[in-house]
């Protein structure tokens, strides 16, 4: 019998010949994620009774989630977390305003395919897009990987999603998941590795790839994976050869660069066992929108256009790259937002914004009348820079619309793509671009 | 009494524990005081140490936060019962040495505000006048959740002295 992607991740992360759905290993991650939790981490990480870190060079750090630092608690947070890098010789530790930490370590090239990334951060799944174990684990575990450089995981079963067609002009992957997290529910692929596959993947930008395993947190998922192909290993090597010129070669202590991209890239057997296996049909996928307060309640955006917008928020680690805004500019060049709506622009990365003001985009959106935020997370987990009043109503990039999530619990978050919402916030009210 | 405080499907940690304190509550106390805050507001004025939470399907889905759990752990809930949890959620509380049981049956037998009590040595639940069996616990989720959770049990396996309770400032 073949082996899935997990089953061949895992089995490698714990240094077996092979691992089996179900089955408990021990596992040694090649990155640990944490953000602004460093520092509450550190603090469980010192009841533990170690004093060093075991390998520093794996832990990769950002300050992303309220950055610059909106109270004095926030402040405190902060210094803690860089008193925590500072004492512990941290080396992949990324300062406010460099970005969101999915996006960051993606453009950092820190984590490569076949490779195992443990995140204190429930999106860590986003690191599928090139082909990475990535998964989402607690506080305390991150603290206890820091000590021992291993973890106890349950290799899951997997679920094989095949992608077939292409979509149509205007859609988006943004769509297509919210698509199939409202068709399956977001239980729908619970405890599982969702393993992607079929023709349809490489019809896909690469950005708009990242969008899929970020989204599948809200499909249960333990981890996603995309195979990764000739275009993700340009991208990397790109990426590494720009790190190693700026001179950072010697922080770099992770193998990585070493290693030949194509070589540490795992694909599932062809006779792999699947628990579940569904089809997904990009070409008959339509603008979707999911509606207050889950992700699952999604409905084809004319279900819901009309509905009075007093927020547009474009970006999060889900849909705040180049293309996002691209796709925004798009729809709001030469246009206004509307009276009585804001909307709000936070690029996923320092590089995303370099680029958005290289090509013109900062300028375009600031003269239809965006505001702009620091990259970072924004208003997304409702910490700062954009949260709703009660009875207010934001239309979003971001993946999650939790009740009470930007803030407020009398507050609506519906989400949508980069281009639905552009062309909301130009309405005022939920708008299909088409119809601009 | 314990009572039992009943939920539906897809309760999510942003109204179990919202965001916007994550950063800066930091008390056990203060932690517990905002427990469930967006989903039931009297839950944190009126639910007693030993009372029990029973839910629906992927209870404790979203966020990777920790207070998700430890709210609940300060406030003395002794377990929470439901279809099914959410991955993160489930390992946050093992970690945290908080008991979750699956048992789908309980949920749609047990009514609010009804007694509830669970006995571990023979892995079942009364309520409402039933007994329902729920699958034994793993050994090593019992040996963790009985240690306290993952710090404790850690401190353990390196053989650093065990001194009872250690408090964990999240």
């Amino acid at each position: 019998m073949g082996k899935t992607f997990a089953e061949k991740a895992l089995a490698r992360a714990a240094g077996l010949a092979e691992a089996t759905a179900g089955q408990i290993v021990d596992a040694r991650p090649d990155i640990i994620l944490s953000h602004d939790n460093t520092a509450p981490i550190a603090r469980i990480f010192n009841t533990i009774g170690v004093d060093r870190v075991a390998f520093p060079e794996r832990l990769a750090i950002t300050l992303d989630h309220a950055v610059p630092a909106p109270t004095p608690v926030h402040a405190r947070n902060h210094a803690e977390v860089r008193a925590f890098v500072a004492e512990q010789g941290i080396t992949h530790f990324f300062e406010i305003g460099r970005g969101i930490c999915h996006q960051v370590f993606s453009e950092e090239a820190l984590i490569l395919p076949g490779q195992l990334i443990l995140g204190s951060d429930s999106h860590t799944t986003h690191f599928g897009w090139l082909g990475a174990f990535g998964a989402g684990i607690g506080r305390t575990e991150v603290a206890a990987l820091w000590a021992t450089g291993e973890l106890w995981l349950r290799v899951p079963e997997a679920m094989q999603v095949t992608v077939v067609g292409q979509l149509a002009p205007g859609v988006t992957t943004k769509d297509a998941c919210l698509h199939l997290i409202g068709q399956y529910g977001a239980d729908g692929g619970l405890y599982r590795s969702i393993e992607f596959t079929g023709p349809g993947l490489a019809t896909l930008s690469l950005e708009s790839r990242m969008v899929i395993p970020n989204m599948m947190a809200e499909f249960g998922a333990k981890n996603a994976y995309l195979p990764p192909d000739d275009l993700v290993f340009e991208w990397l090597e790109e990426r590494i050869r720009r790190r190693e010129a700026r001179g950072a070669k010697g922080d770099v202590s992770s193998p990585s660069s070493l290693i030949p991209l194509p070589t540490s890239a795992l694909y599932p057997d062809p006779d792999a066992e699947y628990a579940q296996r569904v089809t997904l049909d990009l070409s008959a996928i339509e603008l979707t929108v999911s509606c207050p307060h889950t992700v699952d309640s999604a409905v084809p955006v004319r279900e819901v256009a009309g509905r009075r917008v007093h927020q547009a928020f474009l970006g999060t680690c889900t849909n705040g790259r180049i293309e996002d805004l691209a796709a925004a500019v798009e729809i709001l060049k030469g246009r206004k937002v509307a009276a009585g709506t804001r909307l709000l622009v936070i690029p996923a990365s320092s590089e995303v914004m370099a680029e958005a003001l290289k090509r013109g985009y900062v300028q375009d959106l600031f003269d239809a009348g965006a505001v702009f935020g620091t990259p970072g997370c924004g208003p997304c987990m409702g910490n700062h820079l954009g949260v709703l009043a009660p009875g207010e109503v934001c239309i979003s990039t971001a993946n999650r619309n939790f009740r009470g999530r930007m803030g407020e619990r009398e507050a609506e978050i519906y989400l949508a793509s980069p281009a639905v919402v552009a062309a909301s916030a130009v309405k005022g009210v939920i708008a299909d671009p088409r119809e601009l | 009494m314990n009572r039992l405080w009943k939920y539906g499907d897809g309760v999510d940690t942003d109204v179990i524990f919202p965001g916007k304190y994550t950063y800066t509550l930091k008390e056990p106390g203060e932690i517990a005081a905002h427990a469930l805050e967006d989903l039931d507001p009297r839950f944190a004025k009126e639910s007693q140490a030993g009372d029990v939470i029973v839910a629906g399907k992927n209870w404790g889905n979203g966020s990777s936060r920790e207070q998700a759990v430890t709210t609940l752990k300060y406030r003395g809930i002794a377990a929470v019962v439901a279809k099914s949890f959410g991955r993160i959620y489930y390992r946050n509380a093992v970690n945290q040495g908080l008991l979750l049981l699956t048992c789908p049956e309980v949920v749609d037998a047990a009514v609010d505000g009804e007694a509830l009590t669970i006995d571990l040595a023979t892995s079942t639940i009364s309520t409402g006048g039933r007994t329902f069996a729920f699958p034994p616990l793993s050994p090593s989720v019992l040996s963790m959740i009985e240690a306290g959770g993952l710090v404790p049990h850690l401190r353990k396996k390196l053989g650093l002295t065990a001194t009872g309770d250690v408090k964990i400032a999240d």
